[in-house]
């Protein structure tokens, strides 16, 4: 244990039944463990991914970092990762959902301390960062791009930065411009035509761009918010360093740790416990409620760039999240993966397509817990999709406390320049 | 998994971790002990966890052991765990596997996890010799101490 760790111990040890901040505020033993668990300090150093080889490689970082706001790896030149993983916007892009040649389904999640969760997307399609990163370069909706025409792109632009790190680039003369097998009627049908272990030298080309982008991504983590001085400044019991929190923020804390039940699921440093939920979002179209994870399970599972799949470094063994993943359970259904909450206030719109404009709107659904929405579906039956939200007894002031809370998480983004 | 033995394992689950539009009873005065008979006396099942704290988001290896009602071990059984939190609705965020039996009536679980602190349940259903029962646990995941 560092001394810090012990310090808190220490601190933890010493405050009885109660400690007392600067301001006065008065928490119990077991909530002082809650809110030091919460703590940016108690992360721990990012996890390994092991399907990653090159996620720790200064020139794979450096490649990705380039490749991340590169628009010309777009069908129509303008589109990058960064244009919805916005630098100056914590990677997101404050829209309710994400735009690149079209309009998707979903909100665009910040990748901000993103390499921490097992399961990536809201519906955790994607098990690692690197795969999570090729999703969208294919995607009609997004990049609109094909792998060939990537594979030509590097070759064109980046081939002794990409040679470095994973070594030769395969001979593409005989390819077409564009080929892949999510693109077009004809980039398909250009795809099919190759033989296996020409398809199979190009999607590694696609998959070591991905883990390039990922080894960049893996830099960004969080920056100290006001609420981690605040908890620091409790378990030291020092006086003289001012509340970093109103009165109001404190009150909201204690119904987020308390009766709010908020931390359930928010729980941890980065205030995620990486796992699906179902809450009752009301779906953007009843008609057709996105299945969330009933469906992201099914897909990462059927995922080439799993990390059981060809193009993963992992030994099988080292992929437990994968070999040990709930596939059906009528949970998962319309179940969305739990969003961290640092910086959370700085970037409307809310939950998994933007329903919610502001905060309070998101407070006020969670007190609300509406009742289970019936839905038809295609074979006739009507069935109703379950939540885990209960009723919470919160006054008008109490869900205004709750949110003034939530802007105390925060922070800003730190790249790490450890390349 | 015999049809009938999934079929009531997922039963036991669905009871329980579902349909919670009406708040959570209040926390019962829990029976924490890892060692329990089975609903119909069958076994006795013991659950072992890893040395040290049960920590939150590590995928963990436990042991399960089973034995008859008068102690010896049984060998050669089938036997699931699943699990969930009953205050929560929702059941555990991984699907752990018996992958051996690595002593006879010593069963290896692989790929269990907690991703929340609290109150979990976990069941046990075995199947051997044409005789299939379920038990209960229940476990409380600490919050994280300080790390650092």
């Amino acid at each position: 244990m560092t001394q810090n760790g012990l310090s808190a111990l220490v601190a933890l040890s010493l405050a009885g039944s109660v400690a007392m901040a600067a301001s006065g505020d008065r928490w119990s033993q077991s909530e002082l463990a809650v809110l030091s668990s919460l703590r940016l300090s108690q992360l721990p150093a990012m996890p390994r991914d092991s399907s990653n080889a090159y996620e720790n490689n200064p020139d794979a970082i450096a490649l990705g970092k380039r490749l991340f706001f590169d628009a010309r790896f777009s069908r129509n030149q303008a589109i990058a990762c960064a244009t919805c993983h916005d630098p100056a916007r914590h990677f997101q892009d404050s829209r309710p959902r994400g735009v690149g040649l079209g309009t998707t389904a979903r909100r665009t999640m910040s990748l901000v301390g993103a390499g921490y969760g097992p399961w990536l997307f809201w519906d955790g399609r994607k098990d690692s960062l690197w795969a999570q990163a090729l999703g969208p370069m294919e995607d009609a909706l997004e990049h609109g791009g094909n792998r060939v025409r990537f594979a030509h792109l590097m070759r064109e632009h980046y081939r002794g930065e990409y040679e470095v790190v994973f070594g030769a680039l395969p001979d593409l003369s005989r390819l077409p411009p564009n080929a892949g097998p999510l693109g077009t009627p004809e980039e398909k049908a250009a795809w099919s035509e190759r033989d296996a272990r020409v398809k199979q030298d190009i999607s590694r080309v696609f998959a070591n761009m991905g883990k390039a982008i990922a080894a960049f991504e893996k830099t960004l983590r969080h920056g100290e918010s006001r609420f981690d001085r605040y908890v620091e400044g409790v378990l030291k019991r020092d006086t003289r360093v001012p509340s970093q929190l109103t009165p109001q923020e404190v009150n909201g804390l204690r119904i987020f740790i308390g009766k709010g039940q908020c931390v359930s699921c928010h729980n941890g440093p980065l205030f995620t416990d990486h796992f699906f939920h179902s809450t009752r979002v009301p779906p953007l179209d009843p008609a057709r409620p996105d299945p969330g994870r009933a469906v992201g399970a099914i897909a990462v599972q059927q995922d080439e760039f799993n990390c059981l799949g060809r193009f993963s470094d992992a030994p099988p063994a080292q992929c437990q999240e994968l070999r040990f993943m709930v596939i059906h359970d009528p949970a998962l259904r319309r179940a969305f993966k739990t969003p961290g909450l640092r910086s959370v206030a700085l970037h409307p719109p809310y939950m998994h397509a933007g329903q919610f404009a502001t905060l309070t709107e998101v407070v006020r659904h969670y007190v609300k817990a509406p009742e289970m929405v019936i839905v038809a579906t295609n074979s006739g039956h009507s069935h109703g999709l379950g939540s885990e939200l209960n009723p919470l007894a919160l006054s008008e002031q109490e869900i205004q406390d709750l949110v003034d809370f939530l802007g105390a998480l925060s922070g800003s983004v730190v790249e790490e320049a450890n390349y | 998994m015999t049809q009938k033995t999934a079929a009531l394992l997922a039963f036991m689950v669905l009871t329980i971790f579902t349909a919670c539009s009406t708040p959570p009873p209040p926390a019962p005065a829990l029976d924490l002990s890892l060692t329990r008979l089975s609903k119909e006396n069958r076994f006795l099942v013991t659950l072992v966890p890893p040395d040290g704290t049960i920590g939150i988001q590590q995928i963990q290896s436990w042991q399960i052991k089973l034995a008859t009602p008068a102690g010896v071990p049984i060998a050669k059984a089938l036997v699931y765990l699943n699990g969930g939190m009953p205050e929560h609705g929702h059941g555990l965020p991984t699907r752990p596997v018996v992958t051996s039996e690595i002593a006879p009536g010593t069963y290896q679980l692989e790929g269990l996890k907690f991703s929340m602190p609290g109150w979990w349940e976990l069941i046990v259903a075995v199947q051997v010799n044409g005789m299939e029962d379920m038990t209960y646990f229940n476990k409380i995941i600490p919050v994280p101490a300080p790390g650092k």
